[in-house]
Order: C-alpha cells, then sequence, then structure tokens
C-alpha cells in the first residue's frame, strides 16, 4: 500500500459502525487505535462509531451474533458486513467496509 | 469393582438408557466427549438427551449452543420426542444459543480469537450454573473462516477453557474421509470419543454406536445398535452379562395337561426356556397359544411377539381350536405385538422386543416363530441376538416360547434358528405331521428338558375343538380307523 498524504475517500452516505472488543487485551486496543486512526483520517465526519465491550456487555455478544474478537460492525449502509481481525491491513478495511478511494 | 471404579473417575450420567451401562456410569465429568458421526446419525439428538436428561433426572442445567439449526428449528425437531425445550429455558434451566456465520458477510482483517464464543458460553453458563453444554457443531466456523490455523488454536483453548471451567462437554463433528471429523477436532478432545454409525445392510438400516476411546476408564468396545424412537435413543447393550442369573424350581404348567403329564414334575421350569420346532400346520402356533392361555389364567402377564399373524388373525384362529384369548386381550393380561420381520434389521427388532419386555413387564413371552428373523439376518448375527434375547429373559426370570419353523421335518438339526437356540433352550419339542394309515398323524416328541426327567417316547395327539389330546401311538391309530369306519 502506497502512503500517500491521506487521500480522501468517496463515501456516499454516512458510516454507522460498531466496533466490539474483548476487554484491554493488546488485539483490543491495537484494533480501537487501527479503526480510530482510520476513520479520523479517512472519513472525517462521515461515520459513527460505536465502541462496545463484549465483556461487560456479555447479552450484546448473543443479540449481535459476535463470534470473533474484534468484530467491527458495519451496519449502514447495507449490505450489513462483519469484519474481523485487529484492523492492521487498512486497505482490507477500506475494501470491507465497501468504499474507495478518490482518483 | 463399579463402585471403586466410580471413586477414581467421576461420570456423568448421560440418563440415555444402555449408555450408562456400556460407559460403566456415563461420560467423564467435567471433560469435553467428541460425537462424531456422518450426516443423519443422531448426533445432536443424543447431545439433546444428554442435556435434557441432566436437567430432568439430574438437577444439572445445560447450555446448547448451536452453530447449524436454528433455536426454533431445534425445539420443533426434539418436540416429538417430549421435550419442552421451551419450558426448560422459561424455567433457566436450559440456555440456548445461536451461532450464525455467513461467510459472505465476513472479512478477515489481521488477528483475531473466539472470544465472541467464550463470552457468550461463559455467560450462559454462569447465568444458570450449568454443568452441562453442548456445541453442536462447532466445525461449522471452518466454513465461514479462512485462517484455519488460528480457528485451530483458538478451539483447542475453547476446549481447555471448558474443562477447566468443569463443565461436561459434548462436542459434535461430521465425520471425514478417513478421519473421525473433518476438521480433525479427535485431535483435541483425548478424553471420550463416541463415533455413531447409520448402515444400511441388505436394505435393512441399522444405527450403531461405538466408544473409540475413553481415557482412565473401562468400557465395552463392541459396536452396539441404538434405535431411535418417541423416547430418544436407547443403545442395547450387545454383550451380556454373566451366566449367574437365579433359577426356580417352581413348575408352571405348559396349557396342555396331557402334554405336561409327559414331564415328570408336571411342567416347565419357571422361568425357563421352551423351543418348539417343526415343520409348517404342525401345531406349532397352538401349544404356543396354550401356554400363553395357562399363564392368563394364572393371571400372569404375557407378551406375544407374532411375525407371521395379526393378531385378529391369531385370535381367531386360536378360537378355532378352543382356545378364547380375547377376554385376556381386553382385561391386558395378554398383549399381543405383529410386526414383519423385514420390517427393520435385526437388532431393532430385538431392542423393540426389549422395550416392549421393560415397559410390559411379562411373566411370559412367546415369539412365534423365531425363525422368521433368520431371513432377515446372517448366521452369525441371528445366533448372537437370540442369545442375548434368551439371556436378558433368563435375567429378569421370565417364561419363554420360541416357535421354529424347520424346512426338513427329519433333519432339523441343520436349520438355522434351531440350532441357534436349541443348546440354550432348556425345554426343546419337536412336534411332526406324518402320512401313516391313509391319514395325517400329528406326532409330538420331548428332545430335551433340562433338570428333569420325561417321557422319550413320540405321542401321537389330535387338535379338536376342544383342543389338544395327547394319546399312545397305538390309541391315535385306532381312533383315525374309527373315524374312517363312521
Amino acid at each position: 500500500m502506497k502512503k500517500k498524504s491521506t487521500p480522501e475517500l468517496i463515501v456516499h452516505e454516512k458510516l454507522t459502525l460498531q466496533l466490539y472488543v474483548s476487554g484491554m487485551s493488546p488485539k483490543s486496543m491495537e484494533a480501537i487505535e487501527n479503526i480510530k486512526r482510520l476513520c479520523d483520517e479517512h472519513l472525517k465526519e462521515a461515520f459513527e462509531l460505536e465502541i462496545i465491550d463484549i465483556y461487560k456487555n456479555p447479552e450484546v455478544a448473543s443479540q449481535q451474533q459476535i463470534v470473533f474478537s474484534p468484530s467491527l460492525i458495519k451496519s449502514l449502509p447495507l449490505p450489513k458486513k462483519t469484519l474481523v481481525g485487529n484492523f492492521s491491513d487498512s486497505e482490507k478495511v477500506i475494501k470491507g467496509l465497501g468504499i474507495a478511494f478518490k482518483k | 469393582m463399579k463402585q471403586q471404579q466410580t471413586k477414581l473417575f467421576p461420570k456423568t450420567a448421560t440418563g440415555i438408557s444402555g449408555l450408562d451401562e456400556i460407559t460403566g456410569g456415563g461420560f467423564p465429568k467435567g471433560r469435553p466427549i467428541l460425537v462424531c458421526g456422518s450426516a443423519g446419525c443422531g448426533k445432536t439428538l443424543l447431545a439433546m438427551q444428554f442435556l435434557v436428561k441432566g436437567i430432568t433426572e439430574y438437577n444439572e442445567p445445560g447450555v446448547f449452543m448451536s452453530f447449524e439449526e436454528t433455536i426454533k428449528d431445534l425445539s420443533q425437531n426434539v418436540q416429538s420426542l417430549g421435550f419442552n425445550l421451551e419450558k426448560l429455558v422459561a424455567d433457566n434451566r436450559l440456555r440456548m444459543d445461536y451461532v450464525r456465520i455467513e461467510k459472505s458477510e465476513i472479512e478477515e482483517t489481521g488477528e483475531y480469537d473466539l472470544e465472541g464464543i467464550f463470552i457468550r458460553l461463559n455467560h450462559a453458563i454462569d447465568a444458570i450454573g450449568a454443568k452441562r453444554v453442548v456445541l453442536d457443531t462447532i466445525e461449522a466456523l471452518f466454513s465461514g473462516i479462512e485462517n484455519a490455523g488460528l480457528l485451530r488454536s483458538e478451539i483447542r483453548r475453547l476446549f481447555q477453557w471448558l474443562k477447566d471451567k468443569g463443565v461436561t462437554t459434548i462436542i459434535t463433528g461430521e465425520r471425514g474421509e478417513g478421519s473421525l471429523t473433518r476438521h480433525g477436532l479427535e485431535e483435541y478432545v483425548s478424553d471420550c470419543v463416541i463415533l455413531l454409525d447409520f448402515r444400511v445392510i441388505d436394505q435393512i438400516a441399522t444405527r450403531r454406536l461405538r466408544i473409540v476411546k475413553y481415557r482412565g476408564s473401562t468400557h465395552g468396545t463392541n459396536e452396539y445398535p441404538f434405535l431411535i424412537d418417541e423416547n430418544g435413543i436407547s443403545v442395547l447393550p450387545i454383550t451380556s452379562l454373566k451366566l449367574d442369573h437365579a433359577v426356580s424350581a417352581e413348575i408352571i404348567s405348559t396349557g396342555i395337561p396331557s402334554l405336561d403329564k409327559l414331564f415328570k414334575r408336571n411342567g416347565f421350569y419357571k422361568g425357563g426356556s421352551t423351543l418348539v420346532t417343526g415343520s409348517a400346520g404342525t401345531a406349532k402356533t397352538t401349544i404356543a397359544a396354550y401356554f400363553a392361555l395357562s399363564s392368563c389364567k394364572r393371571k400372569e402377564r404375557v407378551l406375544y411377539f407374532s411375525f407371521e399373524e395379526s393378531p385378529d388373525q391369531l385370535l381367531r384362529n386360536m378360537l378355532a381350536v378352543g382356545i378364547n384369548l380375547k377376554p385376556y386381550v381386553k382385561s391386558k393380561l395378554l398383549t399381543i405385538h405383529s410386526s414383519r420381520p423385514s420390517l427393520q434389521g435385526l437388532e431393532m427388532h430385538l431392542l423393540v422386543l426389549h422395550k416392549l419386555i421393560d415397559s410390559y413387564k411379562p411373566k411370559t413371552v412367546i415369539v412365534d416363530p423365531i425363525s422368521s428373523l433368520v431371513t432377515i439376518g446372517s448366521n452369525s448375527e441371528v445366533r448372537a441376538m437370540l442369545v442375548r434375547l434368551l439371556d436378558m429373559l433368563k435375567i429378569n426370570e421370565i417364561n419363554a416360547m420360541f416357535t421354529a419353523l424347520t424346512h426338513q421335518p427329519i433333519n432339523d438339526y441343520i436349520d438355522l434358528s434351531v440350532d441357534a437356540v436349541s443348546s440354550l433352550a432348556d425345554t426343546w419339542i419337536k412336534v411332526r405331521n406324518e402320512e401313516q394309515y391313509e391319514n395325517r398323524m400329528r406326532s409330538l416328541l420331548i428332545v430335551k428338558s433340562r433338570g428333569m426327567s420325561h417321557s422319550n417316547n413320540s405321542w401321537n395327539f389330535i387338535i379338536t375343538e376342544k383342543g389338544i389330546q395327547l394319546m399312545p401311538a397305538t390309541a391315535a391309530k385306532n381312533m383315525n380307523e374309527n373315524q374312517n369306519n363312521k
């Protein structure tokens, strides 16, 4: 991935994201950091991010069908998508969220 | 010895009839157990029964985590077995969690773990104080994930965690090519592995169960047939048991007074087994019906397995020779169970016999004819089955009478069913038809009667509306001549 000076992304609709993490595990911390950075750098204001600790909300894990941790759920715009991992590969994350860079 | 073993090795009773016997008390307590087999072999049902029985019979709440079927489907599927899952859930005795994995929705971006499953399980277990857990079947996760290596190590961690948590867990797995499970779960579950099998031989299906491995415990090593019916799974232990059943010195009537007289003590020993052999039309069923009648008259329950006639047909035919069994059917002293031999496999027949005998608790059991079963099994199978059946009857002190059809009246030693039973039966009566003096002569011979002296002569007999009448050969001859002269 080429490191350009924060290229802008094409975002037609505001993204609604939920990040599910498990406590203070290294993977969770990495995931939070990576997602926050990615959103701030590329999405500017076009996102809404909620971070949920499934240790503290075990029932939510069942309700939201969380199997893997960390999990990032993009509930809007449709289609719904679940990304798992620590999101270190930001290109894959962006692709996974269904958005593209401006050319 | 059994007690000693349970002390050494704590076990969790499965509540599945037969399975606790062959595992010497159940599954290893607090450990994971792998139940594997091909699709449709009864894995989910076995697991569900383990949970439900745990709740209803052993007061151990349970958690069912399903990776394949939704909670609604599962509840519906087991409803026919009388399991009311919704009620158990409402009573906080059961927790069910459906884990849905949609491959198209998941994108892997870096490292992750299975904490979601851990947390969901932990929450469910702690919420109701569960002692039993089922994961059905965790291998479904592999289909949604590319990083199989990561998943493997997480599954290994999950099993260890469940062990540390002290819950007895059934993990189901689909049978793979050349391995017990598709993704090698058996590598991680080393304590107890159960294999279920569903085979069709000669168009007859039989389910079988085998304990592949049970660390730290003795267990039966055979393949055990099992049955799925309206009461769930029941497993039939094959090789029973020791030759140490109690015997009775009490005498019971054969139901035919003149036949009683041929035995020194006027009848059979109680709890004994009798074989009646003969070719077609030699009155085997009539003799069996008399035996049933005598038991009914003693107010003792009779279970009559008829493999050739329907109950109505049997009742009608017996009425023609003066045996009225109808009142006893009405008063439930006599139960006639008719089924086609080819309806199911031999083992299934045996299981059905077992179950009926268990629930009905008869004092007398009649199998008419046992030779019908021979058509559906191989030699060794039939013999093994008959041995087991006789064993079971002896242990329960049930009077047994088997009839067997022989094809060659002279040389019936080579007949399979006769060969199988004759050495095991306590009493053996041979009946035959002969053409004599331009008439058919019925004759009867007691081949053996264990522990009792008996007549060594061949006796002729006639069947009238009043029943069977035995007489010495000469008397019968005279009678026939008289009839002819009229």
